[in-house]
């Protein structure tokens, strides 16, 4: 490992940090450059929640999500499952407020990280999503960058001249599962990797800029088995750290990554339920049908 | 299990692709024929002129004459192209670019970008020489600057010859990067400004700099927009502000001369001028490549 910047204020919770991370605790939030003033700051460290009250979203006239309330608990994984169109993807865009950069489509309801609402008329969206990091369905690197400046693009993005770039690398990478593979190639192209390797590359990019909740659209869609195999072992190491909302149309990977799942249908949540349960004895027929095969 | 029987090709099918292809081939042939020939004869004509001569003396205005020793060469036209080409690149590819910018990353879409659109593409349609007849009434006539014909008003003028061709490449060229690249980009916390400056246009830098050079090319060939704007001199000048030499403008005016030296050296010129264009294409398109291995 890199020893720590001696200039660095945050020399000591680096130090810390390392340790922790060998460790295997929880720990978060610590050893990153400075992050401007995010919502949801001062919760305990990694233990960031999301109530969603009352969500309706519009793609212009397309009415596609009706009144979903939900909460995402703490250091949990939950999964959204459901038929395309359902609606998962959007809830998701929603949680980011990524969902208003498609043209005509707007949102209305509340979204709280922690207790703050991110859709607040003070709150500013590039702070929300410096806080609410999102994995997507393809994996896509920069190609103009290397990997190292894949890992750093998101803090150089925001704007924040960090002096310990190269461990927040370091640190992001090994996270992500892909220090080992890739230390020795930190300043070739990030599209040179394989599938698996780029998608691991995004979620360090993604954990780069310290968000508090990690959103992933389908992270394994376009990954062969073994690749998927191994983001989903770094989902179970990445939620003692963060809180992860993951949309997936495989309902095998739900049930071995998530705590707890939601089922999605028609634009409405038809219920949410720890994972066991949804799959076994849901409450719900439509859910039931759906985890049986019989529709979607 | 019976064995299925494969038709083989029908002849009439067999004679259709045969007829198809000596067709493509044919339309293949007769796109060359006029590019190879016109290279053939500024070779044949232009390669016997080139000499030390022709590169490092200005043309004398001598009009009688068998020697480039008395005529003099193209120095000063060489050098007036270069910097009026690099003054109207200045000019128009920046605001070329940000046109472009403006188009796909903020006014996808809208009414204000289809008007926009609509405007540069009859803009490209428009013949040089109405932009030389623009600038020669806005600022040759008008005396703008303290003179009448100088270097800068034919440097703007090709640049709104030029502006057009790198607006629309541009914009092209922008739409192909994928939008998922701008929405990572968003997503990772980064405000417009970034994505566009970091993200959007490094990746979109080689075309950029194709159409970009595109745009060059064709400046550097303009005579019709110099002739109202810089009018000739014979002299080598470093000052825009004066009146300044220029490949087209010399081709155009050696050219009708009954010296055959003369005529010759005009083929000289037009050789140069084609060398010109495709070293300052390949210098960049080096240039581009080396920028590219480093990240």
């Amino acid at each position: 490992m890199t020893p720590p910047d001696e200039t660095s204020p945050n020399r000591t919770e680096v130090v810390e940090q390392q340790d922790a991370a060998s460790a295997a605790a929880p720990q978060a939030t610590v050893g990153a450059p400075e992050v401007p003033t995010r919502p949801g700051e001062g919760a305990r460290a990694g233990g960031h929640t999301i109530s969603v009250d009352d969500l309706d979203a519009y793609y212009g006239e397309t009415h596609a999500i009706r009144g979903v309330s939900i909460d995402y608990a703490a250091n949990d994984v939950t999964a959204m499952i459901g038929p395309s169109g359902c609606g998962k993807s959007t809830v998701l865009r929603c949680l980011n407020r990524m969902h208003e950069e498609i043209t005509g489509a707007y949102a209305t309801g509340t979204v709280k990280l922690d207790d703050t609402d991110i859709y607040g008329s003070s709150i500013d969206v590039v702070a929300v999503r410096r806080s609410i990091g999102m994995v997507f369905q393809k994996p896509n690197p920069f190609p103009t960058m290397s990997v190292a400046d894949n890992v750093s693009a998101g803090l150089r993005l925001a704007g924040v001249k960090g002096k310990h770039k190269d461990e927040v690398v370091e640190k992001s990478l090994r996270d992500a599962g892909l220090w080992e593979e890739v230390k020795e190639r930190l300043s070739e192209p990030g599209v040179g990797l394989s599938g698996g390797q780029q998608q691991r590359l995004c979620i360090a990019r993604t954990i780069a800029i310290q968000p508090d909740i990690i959103l992933m659209d389908e992270p394994c869609s376009a990954l062969d088995p073994i690749a998927t195999l191994k983001i989903e072992e770094l989902i179970h190491e990445l939620k003692r750290q963060y809180t992860i909302i993951i949309v997936t149309h495989n309902m095998q990977q739900a049930a071995r990554v998530a705590d707890r799942t939601a089922f999605f249908w028609l634009g409405e949540l038809i219920e949410l339920g720890p994972t066991e349960k949804i799959f076994t004895k849901p409450d719900n027929q439509r859910t039931e049908d759906y985890v049986s095969g019989k529709f979607g | 299990m019976t064995t299925v029987p494969l038709k083989s090709v029908s002849g009439r099918r067999r004679r259709t692709d045969h007829i198809m292809r000596g067709l493509i081939w044919a339309g293949a042939i007769v796109a060359l024929i006029p590019l190879v020939l016109v290279i053939y004869y500024i070779l044949k004509k232009g390669l016997g002129v080139i000499s030390g001569n022709l590169f490092t003396t200005d043309p004398t205005g001598a009009t009688f004459g068998t020697d480039l020793s008395v005529l003099g060469g193209i120095k000063s036209a060489i050098l007036g192209t270069l910097e009026m080409i690099a003054l109207a690149t200045l000019i128009s590819v920046p605001i070329g670019i940000a046109i472009a910018v403006w188009l796909v990353e903020y006014g996808r879409g809208t009414k204000p970008a289809s008007v926009i659109r609509y405007l540069i593409d009859v803009m490209t349609g428009v013949p040089s020489v109405v932009f030389g007849l623009f600038i020669y009434v806005t600022l040759v006539e008008s005396q703008v600057g303290g003179s009448g014909f100088a270097g800068w008003k034919g440097a703007i003028a090709i640049s709104l010859l030029m502006l057009p061709i790198v607006a629309r490449s541009a914009e092209v060229v922008l739409l192909l990067v994928p939008d998922s690249l701008r929405e990572s980009a968003l997503a990772l916390g980064a405000p417009r400004w970034r994505v566009i400056f970091r993200i959007v246009l490094p990746t979109a830098a080689p075309g950029l700099l194709t159409g970009s050079l595109l745009a060059v090319a064709r400046g550097a060939g303009e005579t019709a927009p110099l002739l109202f704007t810089v009018q000739a001199t014979l002299v080598s000048s470093g000052d825009l502000t004066q009146r300044m030499n220029s490949l087209p403008v010399q081709i155009f005016n050696d050219i009708q001369s009954p010296n055959s030296t003369i005529v010759d050296r005009a083929w000289g010129a037009a050789l140069t001028l084609v060398a010109l264009v495709l070293i300052i294409t390949l210098i960049a398109r080096f240039i581009a490549s080396r920028s590219r291995l480093q990240t």
